[in-house]
């Protein structure tokens, strides 16, 4: 009789799950804690590191429960048969299980520099998670946010109207013109809520130091921002140049166009790469706007306090 | 012939040392524990060096326990440790954890189980049972009593036991000692007004104890007076012209730097306006 109304309550919670927007992602404090001491230690320069997230999908909010990493680092992936990857996580989740954490994927987490997450990659792994899932987010955690006292953590996902053109085939700048979509549009960012177990705040408690100030305030307060700036100038020198040699390539073929009727015209390039161009270049401008109003910021008080006798 | 008694030389490792993390798994361990369990417990993974055992990541073990008796499950603690190898060949077997406040009878069998496991492994308790108002965290380390190698008794001794901060200071600690915080809710700018408040607050409190150290209202303490020293030392002294020119050159690569962002931000607003995906000038 309980199993026939675990049943039914699963088939009412199934059905409500259709209806609701996701509006917040809820994650557990342990999580973060997990993602970060991972992208930290394993993250360097440009390779990227990625974990899965375990919890629980209950209506409007996504929760978080747990997460574990995947060995190495997204580049070596390739090099190691993707069954061995697999096999790791298979076993992992039937560990877990044994443990009774929660064992419903609810997306992964990687680890970023500024916003250089937002590639066809990030676009394909989501497309494969959705699959399997009706919905999924991917954390991101930006180590070079974190390092200048930060968070650095965001909930991502795609948004409907994108998943639904990308799977249609190539995204033409036709395509994209009648589906309203543009470079806005793809990602969607989810507030984030954080959650601690009562016991949890009680360990907070018993172990949080009593310091005035603390490495992050540190952080925060430091005059050398100029690395962080470096960052995003040169992954935006970047993506201009990587507009410049496309332009170039398009004034070429336009160049070189046969005659009409003897071949059959090239297949129109992709619309989403200069999409996704622009969303990063937007993101990079954003973190340059913030690092340096906080930057001058530092600047003045400094001033200031050298000015006093 | 009198079989030779092998006393004990000593507890080998002085120092454990805990990341939050592992502290957090443990609590999150322990409510998920079965209907009637009793406690968790579970495997430390870290480094050793220096007589300092760094406790980094754990995971729990399903185990089974019976007046005396006590079954771990041994084949899912190997491939945990397996799979976490994959992740973090670094991190070696340094111990096991414990949500009992007390080192009891049965724990000298598990003891025994991670000392083949790893050379001197160290017992963490966590009283998540909170028996005295706050959650008790220590580290015991155990030597054993054997003749002719056979294994005769085990005795725990508390070691000391440190836990790390810098994890949480990045985090924020607020962020973990709340039950629910909303992200984003503050602007990033205040946060550097907040932690400059903070700091005015730490100097003010420095200074106050060497006013009162000075006048002879309080005891100076040496450690802390090398501190402050140090603190002192550190900041460089610049002539005031040097300073200027510094902070003024500072200031302008700020500035370009956020007007070559502008630029770019103005274009990609031509580009939408027009209909491209690329941007119209650059």
């Amino acid at each position: 009789m309980a199993s026939s109304a675990g049943i039914s309550f699963a088939q009412a919670a199934q059905k409500e799950q259709k209806k609701a927007e996701l509006v917040s992602v809820q994650v557990e404090g342990q999580v973060i804690l997990k993602i970060a001491k991972h992208c930290r230690e394993h993250a360097s320069g440009s390779s990227v590191v990625t974990g899965q997230l375990l919890g629980l999908d209950v209506g409007q909010t996504l929760e978080v429960t747990d997460c574990f990493p995947f060995p190495g680092n997204v580049g070596d992936e390739e090099a190691e048969t993707s069954n061995e990857g697999e096999g790791y996580q298979l076993e992992m989740m039937r560990c877990l299980r044994e443990v009774n954490v929660d064992n419903n994927m609810v997306g992964w987490y990687q680890s970023t520099v500024s916003g250089s997450y937002q590639v066809v990659e990030i676009i394909e792994t989501f497309v494969n998670y959705l699959e399997n899932l009706d919905r999924c987010i991917c954390m991101v955690y930006d180590t070079l946010a974190a390092a200048s006292g930060g968070l650095g953590l965001k909930a991502v996902r795609l948004t409907e109207a994108f998943v639904k053109a990308f799977r249609e085939g190539t995204l033409t700048v036709e395509k994209v013109r009648t589906s309203n979509l543009s470079w806005q549009s793809i990602f969607q960012e989810i507030p984030i809520t954080v959650h601690n177990t009562p016991l949890a705040v009680a360990l907070a408690a018993a172990i949080t130091p009593v310091a005035h100030l603390s490495a992050r305030d540190a952080a925060r307060l430091t005059l050398a921002s100029a690395p962080v700036l470096e960052r995003n100038v040169e992954f935006l020198n970047d993506c201009l140049d990587d507009n410049t040699t496309r332009r170039t390539a398009g004034e070429e073929m336009l160049g070189e166009e046969p005659p009409e009727g003897m071949f059959k015209p090239p297949p129109e390039p992709s619309a989403l790469d200069g999409m996704l161009l622009l969303k990063q270049m937007t993101s990079y401008c954003d973190a340059v706007g913030s690092t340096s109003a906080q930057a001058i910021q530092r600047l003045v008080i400094a001033e200031g306090l050298q000015r006093r006798p | 012939m009198v079989a030779p008694l092998t006393l004990p030389l000593g507890f080998t490792e002085s120092t454990v040392q805990v990341h939050p993390v592992v502290l957090f798994t443990i609590c999150d361990a322990y409510i998920r524990r079965n209907q009637g369990q009793k406690r968790v417990i579970g495997t430390l993974l870290g480094t050793v060096s220096d007589g300092i055992i760094d406790v980094r990541s754990c995971y729990a073990v399903p185990h089974s326990e019976n007046n005396d008796q006590v079954a771990l499950d041994v084949q899912h603690h190997q491939t945990m440790a397996a799979l976490q190898q994959k992740v973090n060949p670094r991190e070696q077997i340094v111990g096991w954890f414990s949500t009992h406040a007390e080192v009891s009878g049965s724990d000298a069998l598990i003891q025994s189980f991670y000392a083949n496991e790893c050379a001197s492994p160290a017992l963490l308790t966590v009283d998540t049972s909170l028996r005295d108002g706050a959650l008790a965290v220590r580290a015991h380390a155990s030597r054993a009593l054997s003749i002719q190698g056979r294994e005769l008794a085990r005795e725990f001794q508390e070691v000391a036991c440190r836990i790390t901060s810098t994890d949480l200071e990045q985090l924020g600690t607020d962020l973990l000692a709340t039950e629910e915080t909303r992200l984003g809710a503050q602007e990033e700018e205040e946060e550097v007004v907040e932690a400059l408040h903070r700091l005015r607050a730490a100097l003010s409190t420095a200074a106050a104890y060497v006013d009162a150290v000075v006048a002879g209202k309080t005891p100076g303490n040496v450690a802390v007076g090398r501190a402050l020293a140090d603190a002192v030392a550190a900041v460089p002294r610049f002539p005031a012209h040097e300073f200027e020119e510094a902070l003024s050159s500072s200031q302008n690569d700020v500035l370009l730097t956020l007007y070559f962002s502008n630029l770019i931000r103005a274009h990609v607003a031509l580009a939408d306006k027009l209909g491209t995906m690329q941007l119209p000038l650059i």
